[in-house]
């Protein structure tokens, strides 16, 4: 770096720091700096705390000048190509960690330090590994953005529990009719719009998500309103349920093996159903996408016209992307019923769709290991911050920003289709 | 009749908020081709500023109610302008060559950055406000049911009228409107001709931001209850309003915010007050599959 461009440099860091510096204190002298709050008569009152905004402005500043320090002595590639021998090298690797990870997730309830609220936290992770392995058919393989993919884990979630309320079938019943309704609203839902250029084709999937969270809130007959439904059935193991005492003239799960009671094994249990559906998830499309369907699904993604023009039908194969996407959201949804034995049209709002899309495209659209990895990161680290609660969702939205904009091809990149003409 | 009056003048009132917000969403649509999600949290930002400003005047007094109102506007206008700039510059322009969804992705972290960020600063509580402007006239008085007409309801649409007039001259006339034309015919083309893209994009999202801010002022007047989350439903059906009206076009947008305005004001009437969002979104699916250019729109013409 020459002498003259070192000269230049500290009154053009000055000159930056400041102008950031600035912009932070307009952006947070009111609504920072200006905290209103009821004064008990039903008027508003000022609490001015202006230390804070001036303190937001120094911090600014002094981020500014440190990233302009940054990129003076390290000006050579960005972050995301220093990534990128890392990223290789796991790539290389990633059949041993694949294997690793199953492994791992099999053997987890046995780990010592697995207690209650560890394989409650792994069932939730599981559980948006799951949608997002679903969402991933829709998004990641067909390349339709849907911004209402929780429209379907609700239909799941309230056909399994009006199922198993009012007919008294077993989870095992619900789970494929669940499945089986997801899929029909996604066919319904799906057959108007998915002609629709993309960004549209976002927007509606979001009005159709929340025209289902309004329905299930206004529709107080059936779904209960926003009380929601509860009482729902607890999934017992194969006809042995996981109680302390069982029914006259049933066995219960504990006395069928053999073990004292403990309510862990029903826990333990709900892991391994989670961990299988998922597995049979990330399997099912796995295999789709070896044939001529999953196969028209990544062309779609990629050229939509050259599809027309060889004889694709491209509203049944995107169709058949949505309605299949949808069936996996309905067992995720049918599980998360008989887990929680209460659902209410709050669990499906816009931010679950917002969150298992983030999942999807964080993890790198169309990769499996990458929806694993990137629904760890947004399920866990928010746990870590529990006791930020406050702040977890400005730290999950300032995290999306912030992967986004250093790694817009998600944390593992891997939207190569499947076959390809000429590497 | 006279029920049928009342519901005009209170959807219009309602249109005009809508069709504010919608002119953010399509001039940037028209410019990089990307849903700003976050435009929304815009307005309910510049609802927020116009509650804090009002607040901090009637502390401190001794301005008249025509004062008031034009520094709680300037306020609004110029905090929001700074929240439209550095929304772009941070979350929006290093995406600018990224592939397509990326940018839809980071404006929906940035949306829900902006909700909590109000919501940790300013409570989630719901903010009264005193009504400011109070009164109106009574235009038909019918069978014990009197058609009012509020000052505050002439006061939206007057300011929607002005804004609109001012903003038509903006893109006609000015070198600041021709450059955002030309950007949106070809960015490539008119960088090479000399226009500063970047200037002009930043000043695209100042612009809608500031309409979005007028909004917000209108909505804390209107309705003087405001929360940290009304910048969702109410973006959302601002979008919906600017794919009605065709996406791009200016007049477009405010016919769309108007029909949906009244549209919702109508079905709450006539039918139900509980699906109002739904027969707003029902006309979205309607209007875009039957006219997928919306109803000013240009039809676009897709390449191989």
């Amino acid at each position: 770096m020459s002498a003259a461009a070192a000269d230049d440099f500290l009154p053009r860091a000055a000159k930056e720091a400041a102008a950031t510096a600035l912009m932070v204190f307009v952006l947070g002298v009111l609504i920072v700096g200006a905290r209103t709050f009821d004064d008990g008569g039903g008027h508003l009152a000022i609490e001015w705390r202006m230390q804070v905004v001036a303190m937001g402005a120094a911090l600014a500043a002094l981020g500014r000048v440190g990233i302009l320090f940054w990129r003076r002595h390290d000006p050579g590639p960005g972050l995301a190509e220093k990534w990128r021998p890392a990223a290789a090298a796991l790539d290389r690797r990633m059949g041993w960690l694949i294997w690793l990870g199953l492994g791992f997730a099999l053997a987890l309830p046995a780990l010592p330090f697995a207690d209650r609220y560890v394989v409650d936290t792994a069932i939730q992770v599981l559980i948006y590994v799951m949608l997002g392995w679903g969402l991933n058919v829709v998004v990641g393989l067909a390349g339709l953005l849907d911004l209402g993919y929780v429209a379907f884990y609700a239909v799941g979630a309230y056909s399994y529990a009006l199922l198993a309320k009012t007919f008294g079938f077993s989870f095992w019943i619900c789970l494929p009719l669940a499945g089986i309704l997801a899929a029909f609203t996604g066919v319904l839902l799906g057959f108007p719009v998915l002609r629709l250029r993309g960004d549209y084709l976002a927007i509606v999937t979001l009005g159709f998500g929340e025209i289902i969270r309004i329905v299930l809130t206004n529709w107080v007959d059936l779904t209960g309103g926003p009380n929601g439904l509860s009482g729902i059935p607890r999934p017992s193991f194969f006809g042995f349920p996981f109680t302390a005492n069982p029914p006259e003239g049933s066995t219960s799960f504990h006395e069928l093996v053999g073990l004292d009671f403990n309510p862990m094994h029903r826990i333990v249990f709900l892991y391994f159903v989670i961990l299988a559906l998922a597995l049979v998830t990330n399997y099912f499309t796995q295999r789709m996408r070896r044939l001529p369907l999953g196969r028209a699904w990544e062309a779609l993604r990629e050229d939509e016209i050259a599809c027309t023009a060889l004889g694709i039908n491209p509203t049944n194969t995107k169709l058949s992307a949505f309605a299949i996407g949808a069936m996996f959201g309905g067992f995720a949804g049918a599980f998360f019923a008989t887990r929680q034995g209460f659902i209410s049209p709050e669990s499906f709002s816009f931010f679950e769709s917002a969150l298992i899309l983030a999942i999807v495209v964080l993890g790198g659209m169309g990769s499996q290991v990458g929806v694993v990895v990137a629904a760890l990161v947004l399920v866990v680290l928010p746990e870590w911050f529990r006791a930020f609660a406050e702040y977890r969702m400005l730290v999950f939205g300032a995290g999306m920003v912030l992967i986004m904009v250093l790694r817009p091809h998600g944390l593992v990149a891997d939207r190569a289709p499947t076959v390809r003409l000429h590497g | 009749m006279a029920f049928f009056l009342q519901q005009l003048i209170n959807g219009v009132t309602l249109g005009s908020i809508y069709g504010l917000i919608a002119i953010g969403y399509t001039m940037v649509y028209g410019i990089i081709g990307m849903i700003n999600f976050a435009h929304g949290e815009v307005y309910m930002i510049g609802a927020f500023v116009a509650v804090i400003v009002f607040t901090v005047l009637a502390s401190v007094g001794g301005m008249g109610v025509v004062g008031g109102l034009l520094l709680v506007l300037i306020a609004a206008m110029a905090i929001t302008a700074a929240y439209g700039w550095s929304i772009e510059r941070v979350a929006y322009r290093p995406l600018r060559r990224s592939f397509r969804l990326a940018p839809l992705i980071s404006a929906i972290g940035m949306s829900i950055l902006l909700q909590n960020y109000v919501q940790l600063s300013q409570g989630a509580r719901i903010k009264p406000l005193q009504p400011i402007i109070e009164g109106g006239m009574i235009l038909m008085d019918r069978g014990g049911f009197a058609v009012r007409l509020s000052y505050i309801q002439i006061f939206i649409f007057l300011l929607t009228l002005a804004l609109m007039a001012a903003f038509a001259l903006i893109i006609a006339k000015t070198p600041l409107g021709r450059a955002q034309r030309a950007c949106e015919q070809d960015r490539t083309m008119a960088a090479l001709l000399g226009v500063d893209v970047d200037r002009t994009i930043s000043l695209t999202f100042v612009v809608g931001a500031m309409l979005a801010a007028v909004a917000g002022v209108m909505v804390t007047l209107y309705y003087g209850v405001i929360d940290f989350f009304i910048g969702f439903l109410a973006g959302l059906k601002a979008f919906t309003a600017a794919v009605l009206g065709g996406i791009g076009s200016l007049p477009g947008a405010v016919l769309g915010g108007l029909l949906i305005g009244l549209i919702e004001t109508f079905w709450s009437a006539y039918f139900s007050v509980e699906y109002k969002d739904v027969a707003a979104f029902a006309i979205l699916v309607i209007v875009l599959v039957f006219l997928p250019t919306g109803l000013l729109g240009r039809p676009e013409v897709e390449k191989v």
